[in-house]
């Protein structure tokens, strides 16, 4: 008999099955009414049900709706606008509509027209909101493919420390670095951007990766692996998008960087002559084959520092729309600071430089390669001490329960040192609650925020050193905790994280630089009890 | 990766009721653990919580803990706890929780 139509031109139509009808009842086809259909200013402007045979045929929905065997329009207005329109034919009793009927049915029609505007926004909101939904959960499988390839830990040279860091922008851009250890004491470092973000650039991040550990691990020279991947890449990659990256092999033993350049940010080098850029040319990979990718070779000297980096840092803007540039990066790798923890001080000093709560537009990504100075055996900048052996240095996003991935991966760590059983189990306290500190008071559980965990060990000492990005924030000293006031009732029953872990080691250090608060957790390994 | 989630049963004795716990008791350990109390409490004897099924308990969980002890504290409850580490038995001691509640070998007869 009458149905209700008026479709938005981006609205889809929905089926519904056919109701049961009465007998001589029959569904007019559903007719929209184009907008600009003379018909829709005849509704407009009615001010109440229009009869269709009144109307002079003007348009094919006119001519179509009288065909049809409609009899009268109601229209369903709201806010000036035209939400819908009530189609009447015949009346069953084959009675011509009364002025009764007509008011009736403008007296709906104005109950109904505001019922239908509710409607129209509601399922707008939930659309809007189901494509929101969608995005996010797009974000989120790009950042697992980015986060499951990208190195689990770094590796561990002596007279080398190497440092990564990796930051997703919100929207994951396709940054990606990797280390492939080759024959002879050999170490492939990769640094590499997609262009464009989300799961594109993750999948063509994760195509590329696998390539270049193919091609790398069958031990070819840089220009030799770039121009093969590349060659493989373009077939494959999607129109408008190519992949700038970085390929080093660095022999640990001399100190030769031998490295070649598909288009990426160029690396710096520390040296005690100030800093220096590697140049070699080449095209991005994947926009067009048989490409030749310039080889050049460098000598790092002990304390050197190389540093590559992604765009994600030079360009990142701060609120007056200033770019970091490249100009703040060479003064900022120049510095030499007191850990001489580059990855710490170039992220401090990026984020203060963008200032407080600034979005981050792309992908951050950084490794540093240092050749130690001399005679020394180790890795980090922490663990300098000539007799100091770094055993595990790792990563882990800022989320609930990552302390137990911790504990786990530093109980792996220390098992060749042969800990008592009971000081293990106190490590691991101690370890679980100053991890589950630093992701939730440090990084504030924000996932892209990493907690950065480095054990190392002397024949003195074991030290466990915990890394969050929270360093303005106060940490209080670990006191004694009430029980009886707790138990009382009379203070909050928690509270009991610093003071446990106080109780667990036997020195706990804490120390700020630069925005990263730092909490060395040491375990007298002479005091074996 | 989170802990197991804690399940906290209750079975009753004559001589009291046992909370079998099992998982890990961390801050999420909190809505179990007060439903498995309100369930057992307030019978006769001691309330004992059982321990031999976890595997961490961290310094939130603790927090839980005395957040327990607190309620048996104000309904005059007794508890107890079994089956816990030599590590969990020294951590009691150290946050003095073993001060407010008994703490087992065994199964009290």
């Amino acid at each position: 008999m009458a149905r209700l139509r008026r479709r938005r031109p981006d609205e889809r139509i929905e089926e519904t099955p056919a109701p049961e009808l009465a007998p001589r009842t029959r569904l007019i086809d559903p007719v929209e009414i184009p907008q600009g259909d003379p018909l829709e200013s005849v509704l407009l402007t009615a001010g109440g049900p229009v009869e269709m045979a009144s109307l002079e045929a003007e348009s094919d929905t006119i001519t179509h709706l009288q065909a049809a065997g409609v009899e009268l329009v109601v229209p369903l207005i709201g806010q000036g606008e035209l939400l819908g329109a009530l189609y009447l034919g015949t009346r069953l009793s084959d009675q011509p509509y009364s002025s009764d009927d007509r008011r009736l049915l403008g007296s709906l029609a104005s109950q109904v027209a505001p019922a239908m505007k509710v409607a129209q926004l509601v399922r707008e909101q939930q659309a809007e909101a189901k494509e929101r939904e969608r995005i996010e959960q797009e974000l989120k499988v790009a950042a697992l493919i980015q986060q499951t390839l990208l190195p689990k830990e770094l590796p561990a040279i002596a007279g080398w420390g190497v440092d990564a860091f990796y930051r997703p922008a919100r929207a994951v851009g396709g940054d990606f670095y990797d280390f492939i250890e080759l024959s002879e004491g050999r170490l492939g470092v990769v640094i590499g951007d997609v262009t464009d973000k989300g799961v594109p650039a993750a999948l063509v991040m994760a195509t590329c990766r696998s390539m270049l550990r193919g091609a790398a691990q069958a031990n070819k020279t840089p220009a030799a692996v770039l121009a093969e991947v590349n060659d493989n890449l373009v077939p494959q990659i999607p129109p408008g998008m190519f992949v700038t990256c970085l390929y080093a092999i660095v022999d640990t033993a001399a100190g030769n960087v031998v490295f070649a350049n598909a288009g990426h940010n160029l690396p710096y080098v520390r040296t005690s002559d100030g800093v220096v850029e590697l140049r070699a040319t080449g095209m991005p990979l994947g926009l067009m084959s048989q490409m030749d990718y310039e080889e050049k070779t460098y000598r790092l000297e002990h304390g050197d520092v190389m540093v590559l980096t992604s765009d994600g840092i030079t360009e990142a803007h701060n609120a007056d729309g200033e770019m970091y540039g490249f100009g703040r990066l060479i003064g900022q790798v120049a510095k030499k600071t007191k850990n001489d923890d580059l990855v710490a001080s170039l992220v401090g000093d990026l984020e203060k430089w963008s200032g407080p709560g600034a979005e981050q537009e792309d992908d951050i990504t950084l490794v540093v390669v240092r050749r130690t100075a001399s005679a020394e055996k180790s890795a980090s900048a922490f663990a300098e001490r000539a007799d100091v052996e770094r055993l595990v240095s790792f990563r882990l996003p800022s989320v609930e329960g990552n302390e137990r991935l911790a504990i786990d991966t530093v109980v792996e760590a220390v098992a060749p040192l042969g800990l008592s059983p009971s000081r293990l189990e106190r490590l691991k306290t101690a370890v679980g609650e100053t991890v589950m500190n630093a992701i939730e008071h440090g990084n504030q559980n924000d996932p892209a925020i990493d907690v950065g965990v480095e054990v190392s060990t002397s024949a003195s000492f074991l030290t466990v050193r915990v890394t969050d990005q929270g360093g303005d924030t106060e940490i209080p000293d670990a006191e004694t905790p009430d029980i009886e006031a707790k138990i009382a009732g009379e203070q909050t029953p928690r509270g009991w994280g610093l003071f446990l872990v106080s109780q667990m080691v036997d020195e706990v250090r804490r120390s700020t630089d630069n925005g990263t608060h730092v909490v060395e957790l040491v375990i007298n390994r002479q005091g074996e009890s | 990766m989170l802990g197991n989630e804690l399940t906290a049963r209750v079975v009753r004795k004559d001589s009291g009721a046992v909370i079998a716990l099992s998982g890990t008791v961390d801050k999420n350990a909190k809505d179990p653990m007060e439903n498995a109390y309100e369930e057992a409490s307030g019978g006769n004897g001691e309330l004992i919580l059982d321990f031999n099924e976890v595997d961490y308990i961290n310094s939130s969980g603790i927090a839980v803990l005395v957040g327990i002890l607190a309620m048996a504290r104000a309904e005059g409850q007794e508890v107890g706890a079994i089956g816990l580490t030599d590590h969990y038995r020294e951590v009691f001691r150290i946050t003095r929780l073993s001060d407010f509640m008994q703490i087992y070998e065994k199964a009290p007869s």
